[in-house]
């Protein structure tokens, strides 16, 4: 055992001499931090790295056997997820560590930024964090790329749409981004090489370069109302206040974030074995045109955004939006780098923090239940409430019917039921006259489409009679007032 | 008992350094030598040639990168037949699959694409891109209400390929077209985007149909509803 024991040491003394590694990732790993910085909230950085440890395993366990080619990638996908032992499991961990890492990531960010971590000297450290949220959503996107299904397909097909609209180069930077004329097998590949060499590289690059300048500057210290952030004496007072409250990093905060990780990673494989892999969904065959593609997770607000924009802004919005956004993130620490740390003392910062997310918030609750797209099979499904129909006269009837057959359905619910593009129908008539009605379907507006040429004067009377029994229990239909001095006003038939 | 652990980053104490590692008088001599200007100048010269070999390089790198881009449209854009004529009955607007002039290799399912061709009362073919204006999703034709409905943002189209609502700022892109032979082509090669367009066609083309016709062009299906 002595011997062994000595053997051991003299190994390692030969291999240290050599590379001289050991002493300064032990100097490293004790480095003081400041008692305060030992917080449950300072671990979501090293949770991210963790689990793009966990994606790098995973991705390159999964290029074992997936095939780069668009005739091949779908079929190569479902071969991992049905025939290789534990393959499913492999996809789902990828998958799923990827929503976690972007989570994570996200939360890392709302933390340095609420703790003033971005200020000096860590400004440099802050843009370079904005780059890896870059290339974090970069590769989000290129994976959902090599999932290489319908939605992937559609999905290139909107990259390459928002990209043709750059003023100039459109046509080359569409060809460029599809590696060719149409989305095929140069897309494919090219997204590949992205998502497998080029974004994980400098991933990974900037991920060393992130850490070394944490463990160069210190790690932030927590903030307090009134310790303010000069230039001219920061550094300083930072040495100071780790010299009397500072501890090695080692045990003392690096427990926490093994426990943290250990959580992460735990909480991924019971998502990934519980909820299984994302897809693929259905083949990547753009003939099949019976397909409502959506983006993951993390793009639905986009999705939702691009629903919303009115079409003469759309154009502007999408080249311009994202090097401003982008831009404010890298000009933050530069344009605040002194003052207040404390989330207390800035009450811009936590309104515009606080903004933003109930901005996407709602944007990605907007893109997950997508009102804005028509049902396209409620016409044919989903049957018209049966107390609409009784007591109706036959011509109402038809009119329901038509109500059906024309699509109406698609875009506008009744009983709750159907599309939500549209406004629900089911008290049209208190708020519509039966004129007002016609000019809205023959003419259309206000988004809605005109449907003059699909209806025939005979269909749109019996229509319109449908509609006008839709209003509420005992209440009359909306008439115009300046024909109640007319006759024919008494016309207008009462509620059944 | 315990090993004294040896600090392998410490270099073993030095003695005397034997004469023989004390550099020769012409070493010496060289090292201190008055050539380290022409040392540096051949230094900036070494790094000059590579500059030189690095742009002679990068030529047939940003070449190949950028070789999809440079293609013309010409080039893309070839004629491809629909089959015959028959198979689009007046009056109709149907699905018709194709593939693609241009393919790779691996394209696999993806060489295909698909394209709405409408056969108008008049006898005129109209061919439009399944890919909606607004972003490219595949719009779906309903015949009951005479309208493309796009599923992912909402824009819809009327029969004539021309803007209804929604996201999209024009109506559908449409493929040139030209009968031969009793078979339908279509000049088509490259995904349409609204800067890569599948042909010359009116661009943008607003068309509003708002009056409403005769019973005599009411669609078949709302006639037998009718009498059902």
């Amino acid at each position: 055992m002595e011997r062994l024991k000595k053997g051991g040491l003299s190994i390692f003394n030969w291999v240290e001499k050599r590379t001289g590694l050991v002493k300064p990732l032990g100097e490293m790993a004790s480095h003081p931090t400041p008692g305060s910085a030992t917080s449950w909230w300072y671990v979501f950085g090293s949770a991210a790295m963790v689990l793009l440890m966990l994606q790098v395993v995973t991705g390159i366990l999964l290029a074992l056997v997936y095939s780069p080619s668009a005739g091949n990638a779908w079929h190569s996908l479902q071969f991992i997820n049905h025939n290789l032992p534990l393959g499913w499991f492999l996809r789902a961990l990828h998958g799923w560590g990827s929503d976690f890492m972007i989570a994570v990531v996200l939360i890392h960010m709302v933390q340095v930024f609420l703790f003033g971590a971005y200020k000096f000297p860590r400004e440099l450290t802050w843009i370079i964090g904005v780059f890896l949220l870059l290339c974090t959503l970069g590769m989000a996107f290129t994976g959902q790329v090599l999932r290489f299904d319908q939605d992937a397909y559609w999905g290139l097909g909107i990259g390459a749409s928002i990209t043709s609209r750059m003023p100039g180069i459109g046509p080359q930077a569409v060809h460029m981004l599809l590696g060719g004329p149409i989305i095929g097998g140069g897309t494919l590949s090219r997204f590949f090489a992205l998502h497998v060499f080029v974004i994980p590289g400098a991933l990974l690059a900037l991920v060393g370069l992130h850490l070394l300048m944490v463990l160069r500057l210190g790690i932030n210290e927590w903030p307090m109302p009134g310790r303010l952030v000069r230039k001219a004496d920061y550094e300083r007072n930072y040495a100071a206040l780790t010299k009397s409250t500072g501890v090695p990093f080692v045990p003392n905060a690096a427990w926490k974030d093994a426990v943290f990780a250990a959580a992460i990673m735990l909480a991924v494989m019971a998502c990934a074995f519980f909820f299984g892999p994302f897809g693929p969904g259905g083949v990547p065959d753009p003939t099949i045109i019976q397909t409502a593609p959506k983006p993951d997770f993390f793009f639905l607000w986009l999705f939702a955004v691009l629903a919303y924009l009115p079409p003469e802004m759309e154009t502007a919005a999408v080249l311009i939006a994202p090097p401003i956004l982008i831009g404010g993130l890298i000009l933050l620490p530069l344009l605040a780098s002194e003052g207040e740390k404390h989330w207390s003392r800035r009450p811009v910062a936590v309104i515009v923090l606080t903004l933003i997310a109930v901005t996407l918030g709602t944007f990605t609750h907007l893109g997950l239940h997508a009102p804005w797209s028509p049902v396209m099979d409620s016409w044919s499904s989903d049957p018209i409430p049966a107390i609409y129909l009784e007591h109706r006269t036959p011509l109402e009837r038809k009119g329901a019917l038509l109500f059906q057959q024309k699509q109406c359905r698609d875009c506008h619910s009744l009983g709750g039921v159907g599309g939500k593009r549209g406004p629900a129908l089911d008290s049209v008539a208190t708020e519509m006259t039966e004129d007002q009605m016609i000019r809205q379907v023959l003419q259309g507006g206000g988004n809605m489409p005109a449907y003059g040429n699909a209806l025939s004067p005979a269909e749109t009377e019996a229509l319109t009679h449908f509609l006008r029994t839709l209003r509420g229990p005992g209440l009359r239909p909306a008439y115009d007032a300046s024909q109640g001095l007319q006759p024919q006003n008494a016309s207008h038939p009462v509620a059944p | 008992m315990s090993h004294p652990i040896e600090d392998p980053n410490v270099p073993t104490p030095q003695s005397e350094v034997p004469r023989e590692w004390l550099g020769t008088p012409q070493e010496i001599a060289a090292a201190h030598s008055s050539s380290n200007s022409r040392r540096g100048f051949l230094f900036k010269l070494a790094v000059g040639l590579n500059a030189l070999v690095g742009m002679v390089l990068a030529a047939p790198i940003i070449g190949y990168l950028v070789g999809p881009a440079l293609k013309k449209d010409a080039e893309n854009n070839s004629w491809v037949s629909l089959g015959p004529v028959d198979a689009f009955p007046i009056g109709q607007t149907r699905l018709a699959e194709y593939v693609n002039p241009v393919v790779s290799p691996t394209d696999g399912e993806t060489a295909k694409t698909a394209c709405w061709v409408r056969h108008a009362e008049d006898g005129n073919f109209q061919v439009f891109a399944i890919n909606c204006a607004h972003l490219g999703c595949p719009v779906r034709w309903f015949e009951q209400s005479k309208l493309f409905l796009c599923p992912c943002h909402g824009g819809a189209y009327y029969i004539d390929g021309s803007r209804a609502s929604g996201p999209p700022e024009r109506g559908l892109f449409e493929h040139k077209h030209r009968i031969e032979r009793g078979s339908l082509l279509i000049l088509t090669g490259q995904l349409p985007t609204l800067s890569t367009e599948a042909c010359n066609g009116p661009k943008g083309s607003l068309k509003t149909l708002v009056q409403s016709i005769g019973a005599d062009t009411a669609d078949t299906t709302g006639r037998s509803a009718w009498n059902g």
